[in-house]
């Protein structure tokens, strides 16, 4: 077989970073060509430098053996690299056809020949065994329908090469299926497509390879069928020599008293399902699982934000349903979104106000803290939190990512609470305060706190949890306690 | 530096222009036991927008903005004056001339209409500037319905006080404003209140998440900025001794809006200042004064506030700060 794309070498650097480092990759005719690897593997700048987004600092591409520099998505596009990105790049308020054909409609001495945009949109469509009214707007089409809508749009020019950035990640199994029915009959007719997904399962149904990056390097290309998901899951990991091992405390904590909160098969229709768990006083549960495996949802479940739709939710000995965030509060539950900036801090307010809004919350409005004291709370929090620089009278916005981090594990801690969940406390913040946050919840756990903790991090779930629930595909697939907590038999899980 | 900074010099550049200038701009006389001239005179008129500016300020700061608080002082001014002199053929007609009603009936009209609002917009979602837009055509239907189409005039010497009438040497009107200035300042920032609507406004997925009700917050600011709008209403109904349905408080929402912005409150919401917004509506009202007491054509003006507004939001803006700042001689630490 022949190779129709072929990286050689790539190389990308960012100021201060590099993304890619050396990779080499090839596509065949007629494959599904997986691309593998965790968050920040580089999985996506490899596609971008193979679709004209940015330009490689080392390396070359060749298209069918002859080297040629993407300069723009558009030259991509011309030299039959056609790209479907994650989230449905189109017009929804548009209709099918003119979403087909946006940009390059055929056009005549009066405009745009409707006719022509007509017979091509649906000729487009036909080739992906689609029936649907190309006049239809496509914002009134299910997701699933818009995301074959933009692979016609991608296969519109006759490309050779298609890429699909996690196309099914809003699909549901059934659709899933029905996109992949397309996608094998476009490599049946000699495509190369490279396919880009959280979906171990969905990897290995569609993909004939497979090829895993990690920090920016290429691990290896395997044949899919010689490939097994464990070492799959491995290669995408690796192992993190520097991993320290269990403390005893942990390994050994016992856990005693009451659950503060249960959970029976709890799911949330098109988010999770079959989600089973128990956390007693002094635990830290961990959720591990891939990117995508359903960890934060379970999370805004808990915490009443999204409502679960089966299952029971058990709060101190009684069944709650459609909590708010209020009502979590006021149970002495606390949430830390993975998300600082669009669900954590209040751009405009000082680091005192955002450290104390939670506490004055629960105080009630009428109840303000007087002036002083706030002050006093929060230098006292910023100096147990060893928030730099400690000046509270700032804006948040002038503290680095893991200070505000910080600042914002302060707010909960100002309130006590008996559970917090914390998602993924420790991404994108320097060494030192990952270290002092992870401490720091250590050090409370063993006076009594509970904990839910989302990490992506193997060895960080491995060395704070007293019990980990491994998720794969938006489902609890198993639970693992005490001593049998490692890094391999949560990769086992994810893979089994 | 507080963000109103601005809009100060402003207000002080033109006073000291009227110094320079204007003869007897300054002058302020005793004649019955109150105060005049045009520095009372910049003071008393600027109170029905300062007023407006105030509820303005919060709905501002929760991201959100009222269109309706001009029609709002339609309909609040048509009850008050509907219920001293019950014009015939009205919704008011027969019964009694009540004064001594017509403040709380008209007020707790006012907040009626910023329930209302309140709810379209925190409960059903609306986009504030169409929830809004909605009371600002409908309400002057409601005032001029509640009104027969007529203008109702009426002579009711204490109604009028409110507005003519004079305490320690300053009009009514002026302690009004400063009264509900206190009043606000202290609901907001002796309270969580301001707290809580700052932190609606600054990142409202945030505020949802700490547990802040964000709907009451809404609710609320709505509901008090429409009794700003009624006081208002009041004020100026007061001034004519009548309710004049088609133009009481016209346009005057957007004077408020003006009056906001330029005080330093970002449009985008977050954080609010109820004194920049105060110092908002007087450079406003002491800008036209100025005019007019210049003999400036009356069209002049509005172009000329328009100038203002751009040259003080300019001041206001980091990015025009930063690019200026380039050109100034450096400040050389000592």
């Amino acid at each position: 077989m022949t190779s129709i794309l072929e990286l050689k070498g790539i190389g990308k650097r960012f100021p201060g970073v590099v993304a890619l480092d050396g990779v080499d990759f090839d596509l065949r005719a007629g494959e599904v060509h997986a691309l593998m690897g965790e968050n920040g593997a580089g999985k996506s700048t490899l596609i971008k430098t193979m679709t004209g987004v940015y330009e490689p600092t080392a390396g070359h591409i060749l298209v069918e053996g002859n080297p040629i520099s993407f300069r723009s998505p558009d030259e991509a596009v011309r030299h039959g690299v056609s790209t479907v990105y994650q989230e449905v790049n189109l017009v929804p308020n548009l209709s099918v056809m003119e979403n087909i054909l946006l940009g390059r409609e055929p056009k005549g001495p009066f405009g745009i020949k409707w006719r022509g945009v007509k017979e091509r949109a649906e000729k487009a469509v036909r080739r992906l065994g689609l029936d649907v009214d190309v006049r239809t707007p496509l914002g009134s089409l299910s997701i699933a329908v818009q995301q074959l809508v933009a692979i016609a749009r991608a296969l519109d020019v006759s490309a050779r090469v298609l890429v699909l950035d996690e196309p099914t990640s809003s699909l549901d199994a059934g659709e899933v299926e029905a996109l992949f029915e397309v996608v094998r009959r476009l490599r049946d007719e000699g495509m190369g497509i490279i396919f880009v997904s959280h979906f171990l399962d969905q990897v290995y149904a569609i993909s004939d390879r497979i090829t895993v990056l990690r920090n920016g390097q290429k691990v290896g290309t395997w044949m899919a069928k010689d490939l097994l998901k464990i070492e799959l899951v491995s290669q995408m990991i690796g192992r993190d020599a520097s991993a320290l091992v269990r403390t005893e405390s942990i390994a050994q904590a016992a856990s005693s008293g009451e659950a503060i909160i249960s959970a029976k098969s709890v799911g949330r229709r098109g988010s999770v399902s079959d989600v089973s768990f128990e956390i007693k006083p002094g635990e830290t549960l961990g959720f591990a699982g891939l990117l995508g495996s359903g960890r934060t949802e379970v999370l805004r479940l808990i915490y009443g934000i999204d409502h679960s739709d089966s299952g029971t939710l058990i709060f101190d000995g009684k069944s709650v349903s459609k909590v708010r965030p209020r009502d979590s509060i006021h149970r002495g539950i606390g949430f830390l979104s993975e998300d600082r900036k669009a669900e954590g801090i209040f751009p405009e307010l000082s680091i005192r106000e955002n450290m104390l809004i939670l506490y004055q919350v629960k105080q009630g409005w009428f109840r303000r803290i007087p002036l002083l004291k706030q002050k006093q709370l929060a230098k006292d929090l910023a100096e147990k939190l060893k928030v730099q620089p400690p000046d509270v009278e700032r804006s948040i916005q002038q503290l680095s990512g893991g200070n505000q981090q910080k600042a914002l594990l302060a707010r909960w801690l100002a309130v006590e609470p008996r559970l917090l969940l914390l998602d993924e406390p420790t991404r994108g913040i320097d060494v030192g305060a990952k270290f002092e946050i992870m401490s720091l919840v250590e050090s409370l756990r063993q006076s009594g706190s509970s904990f839910v903790f989302v990490s992506s991090e193997l060895s960080e779930v491995v060395k704070t949890c007293t019990q980990v629930v491994v998720m794969r595909d938006r489902k609890a697939v198993g639970t693992l306690v005490g001593a049998d907590i490692t890094e391999e038999s949560i990769v086992e899980a994810i893979a089994s | 530096m507080p963000n109103w900074t601005a809009a100060a010099a402003m207000l002080v550049a033109v006073l000291f222009f009227n110094l320079l200038f204007t003869p007897s701009f300054f002058h302020v006389a005793i004649r019955d036991g109150r105060l005049f001239g045009s520095l009372i005179d910049i003071l008393n008129r600027a109170v029905p927008v300062g007023l407006l500016s105030l509820g303005m300020t919060l709905v501002i700061a929760t991201g959100g903005v009222d269109l309706s608080v001009g029609a709002v002082m339609a309909i609040s001014g048509t009850v008050a004056a509907g219920l001293i002199a019950r014009p015939p053929e009205t919704p008011f007609a027969g019964g009694k001339s009540v004064p001594a009603l017509a403040i709380p009936a008209a007020l707790l009209a006012a907040m009626g209409c910023g329930l209302f609002n309140g709810i379209l917009v925190a409960i059903l979602d609306f986009q504030p500037i169409i929830a809004t837009l909605l009371l600002m055509v409908a309400g002057r239907g409601v005032a001029q319905l509640l009104a027969n189409g007529q203008i109702v005039t009426f002579s009711e010497p204490s109604f009028a006080a409110i507005a003519r009438g004079a305490t320690a040497m300053l009009p009514n009107p002026v302690w009004l404003l400063a009264i509900t200035f206190v009043l606000f300042s202290l609901a907001t920032r002796a309270t969580a209140l301001g707290l809580f609507v700052e932190a609606t406004g600054s990142n409202p997925s945030a505020a949802n998440l700490v547990g802040i009700n964000a709907r009451a917050v809404k609710i609320a600011v709505y509901t008090l900025c429409a009794l700003c709008g009624g006081l208002a209403g009041i004020v100026i109904t007061g001034d004519i001794q009548a309710a004049d349905a088609n133009n009481s408080g016209l346009y005057m929402e957007l004077d408020a809006i003006l009056a906001v912005s330029v005080g330093g409150t970002a449009l985008a919401g977050g954080r609010f200042s109820l004194v920049g917004s105060i110092v908002g509506a007087l450079l406003m009202q002491a800008l036209t004064t100025t005019i007019l007491t210049r003999g400036v054509s009356p069209e002049i003006t509005l172009v000329l506030k328009a100038a203002v507004v751009v040259t003080v939001c300019l001041l206001q803006a980091p990015a025009f700060r930063d690019s200026i700042s380039r050109y100034l001689p450096k400040k050389v630490p000592a």
